[in-house]
């Protein structure tokens, strides 16, 4: 259903390269291996590697760092701790007003698995992993929270003393006449959303290789960060530079971004320092483990979205109380995430009257970014679950529901509540549409002809607007009308484009736009192309970013989908400017005016007479070799920059109206799924989406991008969640746990179009790239509750999450038999008992537990034990169980000695892998046979490396060696030997070790 | 029996693409290492290290191979094909490669190179695969930008393709 | 993300296997596909002192039948044993478990005695072998012996192995003319079993395998039944396997799937 696209270059005869599917002038070299990412890039000679040490631990003090026996080790150069970076940086900056900073690397404390302690610098990687296990690092583990209301409620561990019970900030909005609306609707409907975090993973991972000039105090960064570039300052300030001292580069080509490379821009302070500290470039490529654990992650965010609703489905106002998680810092540009959409808080709907409350959070997690969806997804799921809802109240059709709320098609330009002005649309054209083209009647009646047979089918329906192209203003709405007046105005969103013309004519054209594969490259060449008449294979694009030498603003780079919109409209009218000044150069040649001019074919040729023609790069090249020769007018072709940034995309006015985007995209999808009822896995029967993203400039990149959102988006429905223990231990490092769809999940969407072009950027066109990220997962969220016949559906859609909602009581164990160990929820501490006889009077059994040889025996591989006192010991132990073998660090102390009837044990053990901690308590009693019946009970946890990797198996390996270390303990007592057993902790650890693996 | 010690660094030869090819190695440089950074073969690209994500498929002696969960030492005298000998000439893309970019196989590049390598590989044996062919093959490798559903597509139309102009040439 | 230092050995003979298990014990480990050891060793989970390649071994790439078993050499790859053309006539059990394990890609390289050596409890190998009663062929300088799978599988990824064994192979029964039946539960394809099960027809009644539940494979026989007391034994058996909660399901998730799957499974072998 695609419309055709006008000609950008009419009249020529020719049919434009805009709106044609053409093949990717990228492909090519990304085919055969020719592709230039940042890691096939080489460094200078003499270039150090670096690796990053981080905490295990999701809270905790940092007493000491013990960093020599890495320093001597052969090839590292340096180690750097939290006090050497700062001495040579100063705190990122924070987007809100609070006395609080923002390190890339921890000073003395540490508030996120993951985060930064040390950074080893050495000749290669490997080396640099080596000396990055020799670090001690002394922690005091402190309360940890992870969940964002819990974050706020009294008696939370506190992250930052600047943020006062974890709150960041706390505004009140209030558009139209909210509380009238609710005390005068018949109905109101509320909805309580937790969306979860996720992350949309590029298979690429950040890689920054930086060096610094000593002798100008000046710095050069290769990074394939995506912008945007407002980022540079916040970099250049952490480095104690102006900016014109911090040259940022990125490579030609990056392996997919997301928003997600945003989040690379505090590893290159902390690179860049480590060249500044080694006098040497420093390069850093981050593996999958750190990219996963650490890199950045979409916000989770508690809503409770309430609406006053009109008997016939009518939305009267909203209530949106959002609560914004954005992790343990937070970072430039957050709380954007949660402004972003502030214009966009009706959706698709026309809805006068809303009340907002935003708070922001911190907590125990990896700190949030860029994401695609960027705040869509956790706002379109409390809306759309709520139409959802708010039709079963009234007994209405979701879909009438849908329908009666949407603006109506003749009121574009239209101003929401909150500010937006909504560019263009037919959003009842578009639902129409797609309820023809994408055949929901049969949809329907299949889902009829499934229930009638008792399987779970269910139908689920989002309307969505898609915003695209940021206001740079919008975030200052999180600040006062008075705050934002004494900061000074913040909007707009400069795009640049250079067009320029080489001596033999030929056309480069370079846009401040770092693609991560979404065919810039392409793009730019079919519009400059169309513009100067010639042929594809004639321009050449370069999309690569130096900011020491390139056109750029703080809006350049790849994200709030502004390509389409912004940066190829910029390029048109660069192109157009230079084609002006040809024209007029060409007119004085051909004798016409220069509004006969046209471009056609590789020629510049009168209209009326098109025999009369000069080549276009004879034309091109007269700036270089005859300057004399052009009209006085003409000015220069060599080289014309642009800056476009659009009117309309003003500050936040007094009442906290804020345009937050340029352009809002359509889209109108619908769903049909089907529920297994053993496994309770959700299978997409089919999946419709209609898109209008205004004027398509290429179609096929365009189904490409919806494509590509769906899978992320059904990723995010069904499989991804970054997910936390409630003691702030990451559970999904590796991606045998982080679940990525794959070719056996994703089922085709079927994908229709309609275009109305938006009225406010050059080409008609708008984002296209984030929607599905918004729609889709509401839409698959609202088809499985269809399905089930369920009120409440949590992201993502895990079959054991939906077992939970339908079954009903399980069925009892059998008398006598096994029965179930309680369900452990959030909490991740094991605990369990046992007993054991054992020769000998308890008397002689206390004696013995009090030595520290008993530990020595029943610790394996334990060299040594020290005594610090009588009750307080540590041990140094290599461990080999399975294939591991490391050192670990114990402590073992005894109390509440109650000799000889019971005794406590606690003790902790910390080593490369991570951490383990646990307490046990042993109780004595004769057995009445001259012996002593021993009973013991434990409670345990492990964290760090393996809770993140092996979490699969943590639990299981933990309970069986700690039964294992008891066990041996009463062997030990009853004089036997301890055999295979071992102390609990180490061989935790090392068990765990063992844990992950890929398939064989 | 061949002991090589762990702080040194020892030959490795092996034939990359047809052509035999010499490196120095640690014991425990992986394939995908040496392959781009002593052999400046960057084509095979590394996402994940932990042999799930697919980036670094090669094959080695006519097998799938992760090169992330491979030593280079482990290669030493074998036959390897990596994303550089698929294109029949460096001005020229094969049949694959073509399908590829015809239907937008592809965006950012980064998993394409495993993928090809996988494809490649089974089309030579498998000259008719049907979409659940290609879907479980391709279960091995994480594409985040296209959805899949073009590669699949390219895969089909590859395979058609590769099969009619193999049975010319048999004709022939 | 790079593996620790280590020696690498290239085995010429079983025998160099050997006295290198035997110089260096626990600090070896040996690499068949490496499937599940290179991604420890790039994590830095597993740091021996020595790998000892056994792939370039011959002798250990054989698939042989040797009265009624089949015995697979540690050096034969996934991918090998699935192309074996009398693999479904022989072993219809492993071709339908073999295709779950892991990816094409994966099953290329890995073999089936790394994967049983890794002893996973999720894995298919490990529930495979003890679905069929197989026996697990160890070696070291010294000695050969035979372990029964029940009692090699020691706990999570613990095995009878002793450090200075090497696997040499397995030996899998043959259940001619035996109905089997094979059903995985997975939040992907390909990925590690929330529950495996694996049923076939006996003697004397039936008999389900579980993996991915308990700490081990696990197998329970029993007479023909059905109805409730069919019901009831599942019941009984899925609350012994002590199923725990994880990040992909819950313990009463797996208790479930092993009720309905091992009814459906037992219904079809018995059919």
């Amino acid at each position: 259903m695609l419309q055709a696209v006008t000609s950008a270059n009419p009249g020529s005869g020719d049919e434009p390269w805009v709106g044609r599917s053409i093949e990717r002038v990228e492909d090519a070299a990304l085919l055969s291996g020719r592709g230039r990412f940042i890691d096939d890039l080489g460094v200078q000679p003499g270039s150090l590697h670096a690796t990053i040490l981080r905490s295990p631990h999701a809270h905790a003090d940092i007493l000491s760092i013990d960093v020599e026996a890495a320093k001597r080790w052969p090839g590292v150069a340096a180690v750097l701790t939290g006090s050497d970076v700062k001495a040579v940086t100063t705190s990122l900056v924070v987007g809100v007003k609070a006395p609080v900073e923002c390190w890339p690397i921890a000073m003395d404390r540490v508030r996120y698995v993951g985060e930064p302690v040390a950074v080893v610098v050495a000749t290669d990687r490997a080396c640099a992993e080596d000396a990055a296990e020799l670090i001690n690092v002394d922690y005091r583990p402190r309360g940890a929270v992870v969940d964002p209301l819990g974050a706020i409620s009294t008696g939370a561990p506190v992250l930052h003393d600047g943020f006062p019970g974890n709150l960041a900030s706390d505004r009140a909005f209030r558009y139209g006449d909210p509380d009238t609306a609710f005390a005068d609707a018949p109905h109101r409907f509320s909805i309580d959303i937790r969306y979860p975090r996720n992350s949309c993973t590029p298979i690429e991972t950040y890689g920054v290789i930086a060096s610094h000039d000593a002798g100008e105090d000046a710095y050069e960064v290769l990074a394939n960060f995506q912008g945007p570039f407002s980022i540079h300052t916040v970099i250049a300030r952490a480095l104690k530079v102006p900016g014109n001292r911090l040259r940022l580069r990125t490579p030609p080509d990056s392996g997919g971004s997301f928003g997600v490379k945003q989040g690379v821009f505090p590893y290159i302070v902390l690179i860049a320092a480590a060249a500044r500290i080694t006098g040497r470039p420093v390069k850093w490529i981050e593996d999958r483990l750190e990219h996963l654990t650490a890199s950045v992650s979409a916000t989770n965010r508690a809503t409770t979205l309430a609406a006053a609703v009109a008997a016939d489905g009518k939305i009267l106002a909203l209530d949106w109380d959002q609560v914004e998680d954005c992790g343990a810092h937070l970072r430039a540009p957050e709380p954007a995430t949660l402004y972003r959409m502030h214009g966009n808080l009706t959706g698709a709907y026309d809805i006068h009257n809303v009340k907002i409350r935003n708070r922001v959070v911190v907590t125990n997690k990896t700190p949030t970014g860029l994401n695609r969806g960027f705040g869509g997804p956790q706002v379109y799921f409390a809306l759309e679950r709520l139409v959802q809802r708010i039709a079963i109240g009234l007994g209405l059709d979701p879909l009438d529901v849908i329908k009666r709320n949407l603006i109506d098609a003749g009121a574009f330009p239209y101003r929401t509540a909150t500010g937006a002005l909504l560019d263009s649309g037919n959003y009842q054209e578009a639902v129409a549409l797609a309820v023809e083209q994408g055949r929901l009647a049969a949809l329907r009646a299949k889902r009829d002809e499934a229930r009638a047979q008792g399987r779970l089918y269910g139908i689920g329906f989002t309307a969505v607007v898609e915003p695209s192209v940021s206001n740079m203003g919008y975030i200052t709405t999180v600040l006062t009308a008075a705050e934002r007046r004494k900061a000074g105005p913040k909007n707009g969103a400069q795009a640049t484009a250079t067009v320029g013309l080489d001596p033999v004519g030929s056309v480069t054209v370079h846009v401040a736009s770092v693609p991560q594969g979404q065919g810039h490259r392409t793009v730019l060449a079919q519009v400059v192309a169309d513009v100067f008449g010639l042929h594809l294979k004639d321009i050449r694009v370069n999309t690569e970013i130096d900011t020491a030498k390139d056109a750029w603003s703080i809006a350049s780079g790849n994200y709030a989908s502004r390509f389409a919109a912004a940066v190829a409209g910029t390029a048109k009218i660069a192109a157009e400017r230079v084609a002006g000044r040809l024209a007029r150069i060409a007119a004085s040649q051909l004798n016409v005016e220069a509004t006969d001019i046209v471009f056609a074919r590789g020629f510049v040729a009168s209209r009326h007479n098109p025999e009369n023609r000069i080549a276009f790069s004879r034309v091109a090249a007269l700036s270089h070799w005859s300057p004399g020769s052009l009209p006085d007018d003409a000015g220069q072709t060599i080289r014309e920059t642009v800056f476009w940034t659009p009117p309309e995309l003003t500050p936040p006015d007094e009442d906290d109206r804020i345009n937050s985007s340029l352009c809002h995209g359509f889209i109108f999808d619908f769903c049909g799924v089907e529920i297994d009822p053993t496994t309770l896995e959700t299978r997409i029967d089919r999946y419709v989406t209609m898109h209008d993203c205004g004027t398509i400039l290429h179609p096929g990149m365009v189904n490409g991008q919806i494509r590509g959102g769906f899978t992320q988006a059904l990723g995010a429905a069904l499989l991804e969640e970054y997910a936390y223990a409630e003691d702030g231990s990451f559970l999904t490092g590796t991606l045998a746990d982080y679940l990525l769809p794959t070719t056996t999940e994703v089922p085709e969407p079927e994908i229709f179009h309609m275009e109305t072009p938006s009225p406010f950027t050059p080409l008609g066109a708008k984002g296209v790239g984030e929607g599905n990220c918004m729609s889709t997962p509401v839409c698959l969220a609202n088809a499985v509750a269809d399905a089930l016949g369920v009120a409440d559906v949590t992201l993502p859609l895990v079959p054991a999450r939906l077992a939970g909602l339908v079954r009903g009581a399980e069925p009892p164990p059998p008398a006598g038999g096994a029965t179930a160990a309680p369900a452990r929820g959030g909490d991740r501490r094991l605990r369990g008992e046992g007993q054991a006889s054992v020769k000998g009077a308890p008397e002689q059994v206390w004696a013995m537990l009090l030595e520290p040889a008993t530990l020595q025996s029943v610790i394996p591989g334990c060299q040594r034990v020290d005594k610090i006192t009588d009750t307080h010991f540590r041990a140094d132990v290599t461990l080999g169980v399975g294939p591991v073998s490391g050192r670990y660090r114990a402590d073992v102390e005894l109390f509440d000695l109650d000799p000889p009837r019971a005794v406590r044990l606690r003790g902790g053990a910390t080593g490369a892998l991570g951490f383990g901690n646990a307490e046990g308590r042993i109780t004595l009693a004769p057995d009445g046979n001259g012996g002593t019946k021993l009973t013991y009970s434990y409670d345990a946890a492990v964290g760090g490396k393996v809770a993140s990797i092996g979490g699969r198996l943590l639990d299981g390996a933990t309970r069986v060696i700690i039964g294992q270390f008891f066990t041996a303990l009463a062997r030990k007592a009853g004089g036997g030997s301890a055999e295979s057993g071992g102390f609990s902790l180490f061989a935790v650890l090392a068990k765990l070790a063992s844990l992950f693996g890929g398939r064989r | 029996m061949t002991r090589l010690k762990a702080d040194q660094r020892h030959s490795v030869r092996f034939t990359l693409n047809g052509r035999p090819v010499e490196g120095e190695a640690e014991p425990r440089m992986l394939l995908s290492d040496f392959l781009r950074h002593q052999l400046g073969a960057t084509g095979t690209h590394v996402g994940c290290e932990h042999g799930v994500c697919g980036a670094c498929t090669i094959v080695v002696d006519g097998m799938l191979t992760r090169s992330c969960l491979t030593l280079a030492a482990q290669v030493d005298g074998c036959e390897l094909k990596t994303v550089e000998g698929l294109a029949p000439s460096a001005d020229r893309l094969g049949v694959l490669q073509q399908a590829f970019r015809r239907n937008h196989a592809l965006q950012c590049g980064f998993c394409t190179a495993g993928i090809l390598m996988s494809l490649d590989h089974y089309l030579a044996t498998h000259p008719a695969p049907t979409e659940a062919d290609i879907r479980d093959l391709l279960s091995g490798h994480i594409c985040r930008c296209t959805g899949y559903t073009p590669i699949i597509q390219a895969a089909l139309e590859a395979a058609a393709q590769l099969a009619s102009s193999t049975k010319e040439t048999s004709d022939a | 993300m790079k593996p620790p230092a280590f020696d690498y050995l290239r085995a010429e003979t079983t025998g160099d296997v050997l006295d290198g298990l035997a110089q260096q014990g626990g600090d070896a480990r040996v690499l068949a596909g490496g499937q599940s050891l290179m991604a420890m060793l790039n994590m830095r989970l597993a740091k021996p002192k020595l790998l000892i390649d056994i792939m370039r071994l011959k002798e250990l790439r054989q698939i042989e039948r040797k009265g009624d078993a089949i015995v697979i050499g540690a050096g034969v790859r996934q991918a090998d044993l699935l192309a074996w053309p009398q693999l479904a006539e022989t072993l219809p059990l492993v071709a339908l478990a073999l295709p779950w394990v892991g990816h094409m890609q994966t099953r290329s390289r890995g073999t089936i005695c790394g994967s049983l050596a890794h002893a996973d409890p999720s894995a298919e190998m490990p529930l495979t072998l003890v679905a069929l009663g197989g026996e697990v062929l160890l070696r070291s300088a010294k000695r050969r012996r035979r372990v029964s799978a029940k009692d090699f599988f020691a706990g999570m990824m613990l095995t009878a192995r002793a450090d200075d064994e090497l696997i040499e192979g397995i030996s899998l029964p043959l259940v001619k003319g035996s109905r089997v039946a094979f059903r995985e539960v997975a939040r992907r394809h390909g990925d590690f079993a929330i529950v495996a099960c694996a049923a076939m027809r006996t003697p004397t009644g039936v008999r389900l395998a579980v993996g991915g539940v308990a700490d081990v494979p696990t197998a329970r026989d029993w007479p023909v039944l059905d109805g409730s007391a069919l019901d009831d034994a599942l019941n009984a058996f899925a609350y012994e396997l002590g199923a725990r909660d994880d990040v992909h399901a819950t313990a009463r998730y797996r208790r479930d799937l092993v009720r309905l799957i091992g009814r459906d499974l037992i219904g079809e072998v018995l059919r």
